[in-house]
Formats: C-alpha cells, structure tokens, sequence
C-alpha cells in the first residue's frame, strides 16, 4: 500500500467517522466547540499513532489468543500518559474535556486500527495509518464543532462573530443539535464525496 | 430518596445515550432489531452493575490505600475485559440458554464506553457502595431503554420512503436527535 493510499483511505474512503461511524462517542460529546474539538483531536492522534507503534513493534511476540487484552493495555497506558500531560499543563481544557480523556481507552477506533493495521503492517506504516485515521477524526469532530459552535453560540474558537443582537440557537450546542448535524453531515458526505471518489 | 434521585436521573434526566453521549456505538449498531436491542441491553445491564461494585472496591481498597490513583483507567479497563470473560465463562457453564441469548454482545460490552465511564463518574460522584451499584444498575436501565425505543422506531423506518443519502445511519442519527429532544424535556422533574 502506498503512502498516499493510506491518506487517502483515513481521510475519505474509510473515514472512521463519516464512513465507518466508530468513535462516536467522543465526536458527539466535545464538538460543542471548536477549541475543545481540536484539543480532543490532538489526544486521540497522539494516542493513536503512538499505541500504533508500539503494537506493530510487538505484533510478533504477541501471543494471539491474548492480543486483544494487551492492545488494551497499551492503549490504556498512552491514555493515561495524555491524562496527566493535560491535567499538569492544560488545566481548563482537561475539565472541560473531562470524563473523555478517560474514555479514549474504549474508543472502537483505536481498538479497531490496532486490530485490523498495526498487527499486520510495519512500524513507519502503522504509524501514518494512526496520522491518517487521526486526521479523519480531525476532520470530522472540526468541521461539526465548527458549525456547532457558530449556531449554538454565535463565537468561533471563542472570538464573538455577530453582533450583540444577535440571538443564538441553543439547540445546536445542547445534545441533540449534535445528533441532527452528524447524521445531515454524514448525509452529505456520503452522497457528495463518496459518489465522486466512485467515478473516478 | 437519595436513591430514588439517583436513579430518576440516570435514567430520565441525564439519559447516559442521550444526554452523555456514552455507548453510542452499540446503540447504532444493534438498535435495528428490537431482539438483539433487549438481549443486549439485559447483556450491559448485567456487566455494568457488577463491574460498578468492582471497581468501587478496587478503587477504595487497593488504588485509594496504595496511593496509585494515578493508574485508575488502566486497572479499571483491565477490571472490566477480565470480568466480561468471566461472566462468558460462567454463563456458559451454568446458563446456557442465557449463554446462547446473550452470548454475541458479551465480548462487544468491554468497548462500550458506559461501562468504563460509569464506573469512573461514579467515583467522582464519591458515591458509597450501594449508590454506586444504584447507579450502575440505573445507567444501564437508561441504555437499555434508548436501545428498545430506538429499535421500535428503525424497524419502522426502514420501510420510510427518503432519499438514498439519508438511508441508514443518517437517519438514524437525526431520530436519536429528536428523541432526545424529547428526552430533554424530563429535565423538569427535579
């Protein structure tokens, strides 16, 4: 597989969001911002590329039967790593994220790119396959944030975008204005971008 | 009371799919069939509030005494795969009706992110034994809940005539999102 493909493949073709809907937990829950999507992003692309490395390191001792319990593990370690690097040096962002840190560890998307990539494939690709589907994620969990954050509270990483008179539309920040613009996002990019990648 | 509380508002008002957005992935996946919706919520229901009392102990007893609170996401997963391999274990030799009726969703319970997530706000809640089994038992209920009206639904969308983008997951997603308009509405009760 080429370098390219693999981009390709995280970014669009098997976005873990749009297309493959695992993790979604996380993309729901911290996309009321954008600065709070993008920091959730940073954690997860970090965790994923380094617990990548590390079990494609080890694919080979890993006895088969017991591989699941030890990706776990190595996934559990790197979460914790993120867990205290933010509560040491990012304090608001860690208790706004809260409980999520945490749950990085049973983020299906992590399990699955150790299970279906890392065991089977090098280091060097293992971990651009961890930046690829990262990015997916990025891409994802920014592009719902963004839109979230402009009709939910009318600010953009913060900064105020409209006037004083200017009345937002609490719906999109609550709970369900994330389940609505996911499944409209997923919509359309299932019918604009898969359907072009098809043709080609 | 405290009790009652506790579970009004794991189940209504704080509605863990709806409202925390935890244990999304199986509430997508296993929602399209109201069969598989009840076997796995009886499944979760069963795995959380033991795995709660576990990890209660485990935290006061051993992280708490030790001083390594530090490792609590690590020893808490580690807690919950070995207990879902446990009850497969047991259940197959002891039930096996029950084996065979919860059996495909046992293994998929470890990455259901109610289970970990639980058992960590509930020490964060500070929450005693029994509020913490409460509250367990209770967030399960409320899953097991989103779970059954969700498939009530999908099994009607299905025959829903929409445009061919929408089909599916999408749809799906914007049902959630107004079902759980409705489940804002529970907000009042306390």
């Amino acid at each position: 597989m080429k370098t390219s493909d693999i981009f390709k493949n995280g970014l669009i073709k098997q976005n873990p969001i749009f297309i493959q809907l695992i993790g979604m937990c996380s993309v729901l829950a911290v996309s009321s911002s954008l600065k709070n999507s993008v920091t959730m992003s940073a954690a997860v692309i970090g965790v994923l590329v380094l617990s990548n490395i590390v079990i494609s390191l080890i694919r080979k001792v890993i006895p088969d039967k017991i591989r699941i319990p030890i990706f776990i593990v190595v996934i559990a370690t790197f979460v914790t790593l993120v867990e205290m690097l933010m509560k040491a040096f990012m304090q608001p962002m860690y208790q706004a994220l809260g409980i999520f840190i945490p749950l990085i560890v049973v983020n299906c998307l992590i399990l699955a790119r150790a299970e279906s990539f890392a065991s089977k494939n090098g280091v060097l690709k293992s971990a651009l396959d961890g930046l690829a589907m990262g990015l997916g994620y990025t891409i994802a969990i920014s592009v719902l944030g963004t839109i979230r954050e402009i009709l939910g509270s009318g600010t953009l990483w913060g900064i105020q975008l409209f006037g004083e008179n200017f009345q937002p539309a609490g719906l999109f920040i609550a709970p369900p204005g994330a389940f609505i613009l996911l499944g409209i996002l997923i919509a359309i990019f299932r019918s604009v971008v898969v359907k072009r990648i098809s043709q080609e | 009371m405290d009790i009652v509380n506790i579970i009004i508002a794991n189940v209504f008002i704080n509605n863990y799919v709806f409202s925390r957005f935890l244990g999304i992935c199986p509430f997508l996946g296993v929602s399209n069939k109201m069969e598989t919706a009840t076997g796995m919520g009886i499944a979760v229901t069963f795995v959380t509030t033991l795995a709660s009392v576990i990890t209660h102990i485990i935290q006061k007893y051993i992280l708490e005494v030790a001083n390594i609170e530090y490792l609590q996401t690590i020893v808490f997963i580690l807690v919950i795969a070995s207990l879902v391999q446990f009850v497969e274990l047991v259940l197959k030799k002891t039930s096996p009706s029950l084996y065979n009726a919860m059996g495909v969703y046992l293994p998929l319970i470890t990455t259901n992110c109610i289970v970990l997530g639980v058992a960590i706000l509930n020490i964060q809640e500070n929450y005693n034994i029994i509020q913490t089994a409460v509250s367990g038992f209770s967030a399960a209920l409320g899953f097991t809940l989103a779970l059954v009206l969700m498939a009530s639904v999908r099994e009607k969308l299905e025959v829903a005539d929409i445009h061919e983008s929408l089909e599916g997951f999408p749809l799906t997603l914007i049902a959630a999102g107004l079902m759980s308009i409705a489940f804002a509405g529970f907000s009042g009760l306390m």
